[in-house]
């Protein structure tokens, strides 16, 4: 049944279809929003949703919740997200399924999602919703993908997303692939039998004295290749025939979509290609939508983050030019003159056009 | 006095395996001979199993000399961050409320990397056990001050012996959880003599008995020796510890049945 909702309320019930029945977080805008849903609705599920005394202890009780098989996840906003990265960093090499959402304040904390974030060596997959439909759709593929790949996943949202409300149906979603049974997971059962487990972020073996870390980065790299090559998604549309290829993820596309498409009613050669998954980076598919373009344009709002992948993926085959920038309102969140799609229009017809763009989209929005 | 280094001594040091409990996988572990940690480590593991209570156990292990001690433990473990096996312990817990849930930290991890964890779980009311080993000093990096190193004692960033005016006050962390409305079961324990670990295995009984009985938050503190980071001889570990972590860190039962003992 649709009903209406704010994009908190809507993740929420999504993660909480998917199975989700543990949350732990701290309040911070714009994700507040999503810890209060979890807060009303998790207890009704016979779940638990912990007020964390700050962010590093509410990804440690996510942890702890994951470690024993429940589906679990925490947020928070960027900079909760900051204190969560050692964390984050563990649990992937502890090989930990949990899902973590940031209700971003804009489009700056890319890479912090997209470079692992954290010390070590190691990356985790990140999902881009750009409204609240496909926010209910890519969260109960997080909770799916985290847990087929033992790997923690990222969902990408922001102000505009937790806040914006819209008709939505959440229901369980089925999956094709069948998910691999979780005897890794603690539940005590096992003690005193010389098979017990210990989930450990080094490599640390029962029975065995040190670890064997080049077996066990070997190993967790090999699974980041397979992720690499089996999880790009894409969003592409009007690509045939485009002279500009317009690149944009999250709220962003949302308008870089919508103005592509006005344009090319009126035979504007511009196309639109979107990265949903961030990392990882949909880079063939890119290049291929690329691959007759005269240029490609990257609308994200921040200093140019994404741009980079753009351009390894475009590989030199054509210029690459921001026509995003930093864009926010007086409070500092990602609320700016670039949500506009008269500002977004001007600036792809200037990208198409060879003029440049200004990085910094100066003033808040009165 | 001087530890003649000069030739190797008569017999080896004696390892667990000659204490070992029926829930170690090997008896085989790198930590110093003289060290307090595992024969603490067996009082647990002795405490969980007379209490039949191996097949429910779940452990989340900070950073220390101990982490090293997961290898033998065959019990399931979580191994979590320096200073946040609280917090990793508390999700594990109210997903799995049947299982008994324990930490195993040093007093670096807890006392200073992750007070405000343990603290707030102990608040919360959690019902779970924590563990402290507690030496006085960071033992891994070879010897440095804690938040529990006692006033006057040496380490190697207070060669002098720490000073209040200089380095602040230690923490005693069982007296400050004690007061705290969330918990059920304190006692600070000792490894340092036969007697000391007698009662520590009976601290241990009582916090998991406590906990399983849901009242809330336990804690057992165990002082342990640390010949290696305090400089003294492995002889005189026990001693050591004794006139100087016991006459300040003061062992016994400080919260029994939510009750504060002796007020």
């Amino acid at each position: 049944m649709r009903a209406l909702m704010e994009g908190s309320e809507a993740i929420a019930e999504a993660a909480i279809a998917a199975g989700c029945r543990f949350f732990a977080g701290y309040p911070m805008t714009p994700f507040t929003e999503l810890l209060e849903s979890f807060a009303k609705r998790l207890p009704e599920e016979d779940g638990a949703c912990i007020n964390a005394e700050s962010e590093i202890e509410a990804i440690g009780m996510a942890w702890g919740a994951a470690a024993t098989g429940a589906r679990a996840a925490t947020g928070s906003t960027g900079q909760g997200l900051s204190l969560m990265q050692e964390s984050m960093s563990e649990i992937t090499r502890a090989e930990i399924p949990i899902v973590v959402f940031n209700m971003a304040r804009g489009q700056g904390d890319y890479f912090q999602a997209t470079r692992g974030g954290g010390h070590g060596d190691y990356r985790h997959i990140v999902l881009a919703p750009i409204d609240v439909t496909e926010a209910v759709d890519l969260t109960q593929l997080a909770f799916h993908l985290a847990d087929r790949w033992r790997h923690p996943v990222l969902v990408y949202g922001d102000y505009l997303l937790a806040h914006t409300a819209e008709a939505v149906s959440v229901s369980p979603a089925t999956f094709d692939e069948a998910l691999p049974e979780k005897d890794w997971a603690v539940d005590g059962s096992l003690g005193g039998s010389g098979r017990s487990r210990n989930l450990n972020p080094i490599g640390m073996q029962k029975g065995t004295k040190g670890i064997d870390p080049d077996s066990f980065w070997r190993r967790l790299q090999e699974k980041q290749d397979a992720i690499e090559a089996a999880e790009q998604r894409f969003e592409a549309e009007h690509v045939d025939g485009a002279e500009l290829l317009v690149v944009a993820f999250g709220t962003m596309a949302r308008f870089a979509r919508y103005v592509v498409r006005e344009l090319r009613e009126e035979g504007v050669p511009v196309g639109y290609f979107r990265p949903v998954s961030l990392w990882p980076f949909p880079s063939r598919a890119l290049a291929e939508a690329a691959s007759g373009a005269r240029r490609v344009a990257c609308l994200e709002q921040n200093a140019g983050q994404m741009i980079d992948d753009v351009r390894l993926a475009v590989l030199g085959s054509a210029p690459v030019v921001s026509i995003g920038g930093i864009s926010t309102d007086a409070a500092g969140f990602g609320i700016g003159p670039l949500l506009d799609p008269a500002v977004v229009r001007e600036r792809i017809e200037a990208a198409l056009a060879g003029r440049e763009v200004d990085g910094v989209l100066g003033g808040a929005i009165a | 006095m001087k530890i003649d280094t000069s030739s190797p001594p008569e017999r080896a040091a004696r390892k667990t395996g000659d204490f070992a409990s029926a829930l170690q996988l090997t008896t085989d572990h790198d930590l110093c001979p003289g060290c307090g940690e595992p024969v603490a480590l067996r009082a647990l593991l002795d405490a969980v199993e007379s209490l039949g209570l191996a097949q429910r156990a779940i452990g989340v292990v900070g950073i220390g000399c101990y982490t090293a001690l997961t290898s033998l433990i065959d019990l399931d473990l979580v191994q979590a961050l320096h200073g946040r096996a609280p917090s990793v312990a508390t999700g594990a817990k109210r997903m799995r409320p049947d299982t008994l849930l324990f930490t195993l930290q040093g007093d670096g991890d807890m006392v200073n990397e992750g007070l405000q964890e343990v603290i707030h779980t102990a608040a919360r009311g959690e019902n779970l056990t924590c563990v402290l080993l507690n030496n006085g000093v960071f033992g891994e990096t070879g010897g440095h001050m804690t938040a529990t190193t006692v006033l006057g004692q040496r380490t190697k960033n207070s060669l002098e012996g720490r000073d209040a005016s200089y380095h602040g006050h230690p923490i005693l962390i069982g007296d400050l959880l004690a007061r705290l409305g969330g918990t059920g079961y304190v006692a600070r324990g000792s490894v340092h003599d036969a007697a000391g670990v007698a009662r520590t295995r009976r601290y241990f009984e009582r916090a998991f008995e406590s906990q399983m009985r849901g009242e809330g938050f336990s804690f057992v503190e165990v002082l342990t020796m640390c010949p290696t980071g305090w400089f003294v001889p492995t002889r005189e570990g026990p001693g050591y510890l004794d006139e100087v972590l016991g006459s300040v860190h003061v062992t016994g039962e400080l919260k029994v049945d939510g009750r504060l003992v002796g007020a």
